[in-house]
């Protein structure tokens, strides 16, 4: 089938040159200093500074509970939604959508607003307790909240694609004329139909969260992104050093969540 | 292919089932306007009608998929309108292909078996004797995207069965396969349904079908039963002018009502059935029951012919323009060719009549 078609090589050799030059130049840079030859001086000074491995497993904890709850919220009413109402589809397109139109700068002026003016009114009630918790740096839950919403845009696209390509309403009619409750039959029929876009989904979220910088740094919180760049400083080596390991760290991610998805998918294929 | 295990089990509780003035209305279109069936236990009965007549919604009310608005559904004259879907004890067959694809043909049919339980040693034994059953007994490591359509249907019926349901529903189960594996099919499901003696509805549109296949015939129109009878009867004596032209083929031939007989092609026959008050009203009469002579005085012509095998169907035009359609022995057709001047009768025998259509 792979007809060697010199233009495919061509389009090849010029997209691998658009990624790979810079990234190649970058990590030169940083490991050949001038008059100290090959060293990875600036990569083990990174790893060792203060705050390397707490706050990459911070982006790593907001990612997982990111990704929990817009699973746990978007697919089920998905799921309904094509099932009960598929008239409103348009509208709960549009809703997920809308995060892509507000720019983060805007969202994050927003919830800083509110997270001001919550304190000031709420003193006197239990609200004000929730106000402090959501914002407790060890574990800034208001970040889930507002990475949740950002992922909407692209958990919604990926559910869809996903839920488009199975007959949703034949497979739960199919599995409770077998004797499985709502449930059951959600688990055991949809779910495992839509491990492909449960995948994507958890993918693009993963990402979203590592990269997300705006939104962190506007609120005051030290995920990955943030402190990177908090460290990258004026050292030039040290700040290139920096963004190819945050690079090397989100590939690496990305690679163990697929390794997972497709050892699971051909483990319950011959199972 | 032995089925007596399943056959023992399902024989001594055959279900008998029964909708009760079923109502179910979709925004303004009304599905089934106080549809009125009982099936006999150990039935195979076929509910037949055109598209949009409501039977996949009488289907689906019986499955529980379906709410009716008003009326009920009585399984061995309990009611079962609230019984939830997954405790009807129905099995299905879907007009869709609709196995489980990320499960293979053994686990799609042991699925039930999962459901309910069932340990895993007997759910497997059991899902391979189903899989036997439906002579797909090498198929079993199969996934549904490396089966045949008529492949997966069967797999599909080995699942409805595998839970010893008291109601077998088909949904136009053969409706997507090519016209062959149709037949074969049909053939299997018939002989297993009288293999296990379970009361089953199968819905089709498809009358030769449902009449080859069936124990008796419900005829469905806009939401209300029209006539169940056996198939000859329903084919030899349809209740309504609507089952006479649904059911095989009706040409309708205008005469004239004078008390009960009718006057048509210069012949006076009686009236079967109930006289209608019109005296403007068109004769029903089957292909085979029109006798075409070839006459050169007479008033008709033939305008097309179709050879059929044994038999020819001839297009007729009578002298005030009604087309006629009548089947000949082929031999004796052979002389009549398009535009050839026939004279038209009809034996002397009551006939059905309808009010005119126009
Ligand atoms: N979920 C629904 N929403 C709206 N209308 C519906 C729904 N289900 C059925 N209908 C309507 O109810 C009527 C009967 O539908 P039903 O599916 O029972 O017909 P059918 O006899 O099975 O036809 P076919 O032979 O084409 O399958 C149709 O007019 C259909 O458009
Ligand atoms: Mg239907």
């Amino acid at each position: 089938m792979a007809r060697l078609n010199p233009w495919r090589w061509v389009v090849l050799g010029l997209a691998a040159l658009y990624f790979l030059v810079p990234l190649a130049s970058s990590v030169i840079f940083t490991v050949d200093v001038p008059g100290q030859g090959v060293t990875f001086d600036a990569y083990t000074q990174i790893v060792s500074t203060d705050g390397f491995v707490s706050s990459l497993l911070l982006s790593l904890e907001l990612a997982l509970a990111t990704i929990a709850i817009v699973l746990l919220l978007m697919v089920p009413a998905m799921v309904a939604l094509r099932l009960g109402a598929p008239r409103l589809r348009p509208v709960v397109e549009v809703i997920c959508q809308l995060p892509l139109v507000v720019p983060p700068i805007a969202f994050v002026a927003g919830i800083s607003t509110v997270l001001k003016w919550g304190p000031d009114h709420l003193s006197r009630t239990p609200l004000f307790q929730t106000f402090v918790a959501i914002q407790n740096p060890s574990f800034p839950f208001v970040l889930v909240m507002a990475y949740v919403v950002m992922a909407l845009p692209f958990v919604h696209r990926a559910l869809d694609a996903g839920l488009r390509a199975i007959d949703v309403r034949t497979l739960v009619e199919a599995a409770r004329s077998c004797g499985a409750s709502w449930p059951q039959a959600l688990l055991r029929t949809v779910l495992p139909n839509l491990r492909g876009a449960l995948l994507n989904a958890a993918f693009l979220t993963l990402a979203l969260v590592l990269g997300e910088f705006t939104v962190a740094q506007l609120l005051g919180f030290q995920p990955f992104a943030v402190w990177i760049y908090s460290v990258g400083g004026s050292q030039a080596q040290l700040s290139v050093a920096v963004s190819v390991l945050s690079l090397l760290v989100t590939w690496a991610l990305l690679l163990a969540l697929a390794g997972v998805g497709g050892r699971t998918r051909t483990a319950s294929s011959r199972g | 292919m032995t089925a007596t295990t399943l056959e023992k089990a399902a024989v001594d509780k055959a279900a008998t089932v029964e909708f009760r003035g079923l109502r179910r209305e979709f925004g303004p279109t009304v599905a089934l306007d106080g549809l009125d069936l009982t099936v006999r236990p150990g039935e195979f009965l076929a509910l037949l009608g055109p598209s949009g007549c409501g039977k996949t919604t009488a289907l689906r009310m019986l499955a529980g998929f379906e709410h009716p608005d008003a009326g009920e559904v009585l399984v061995d004259g309990k009611d079962v309108t609230d019984v939830p879907a997954h405790r009807r004890d129905a099995g299905m067959v879907f007009q869709s292909y609709s196995l489980f694809p990320h499960l293979n043909a053994l686990d799609n049919v042991a699925f039930g078996l999962r459901m309910r339980k069932v340990g895993a040693a007997e759910r497997r034994s059991r899902a391979a004797e189903l899989l036997e059953l439906v002579g797909l007994a090498d198929k079993g490591l199969r996934f549904p995207h490396q089966l045949s359509g008529g492949q997966q249907q069967r797999i599909a019926l080995a699942r409805a069965l595998a839970l010893r349901p008291r109601v077998l529903l088909l949904d136009e189960p053969l409706s997507a396969l090519d016209a062959k594996v149709r037949l074969t099919l049909r053939e299997e499901i018939r002989r297993l349904q009288q293999e296990l003696g379970i009361t089953t509805l199968f819905v089709t549109h498809d009358q030769e079908e449902a009449l080859s296949i069936a124990d008796r015939v419900a005829v469905m129109h806009a939401g209300r039963l029209e006539q169940c009878a056996e198939p000859a009867e329903l084919y030899q004596r349809p209740a309504t002018a609507f089952v006479a032209e649904f059911v095989g083929t009706m040409s309708r031939i205008p005469g004239h009502l004078a008390e009960d007989t009718v006057e048509v092609l210069g012949m006076r026959l009686p009236v079967e059935g109930t006289v209608p008050q019109a005296s403007e009203v068109d004769v029903l009469v089957r292909p085979e029951a029109v006798r075409v002579e070839a006459d050169a005085t007479g008033s008709a012509t033939v305008i097309a012919t179709a050879f059929l095998g044994a038999a020819t169907r001839l297009t007729v035009r009578l002298a005030d323009g009604t087309e006629v359609k009548a089947d000949l022995p082929t031999h004796e057709a052979a002389p009549l060719g398009a535009g050839a001047a026939v004279r038209v009768s009809l034996p002397e025998r009551p006939v059905l009549v309808a009010e005119r259509a126009r």
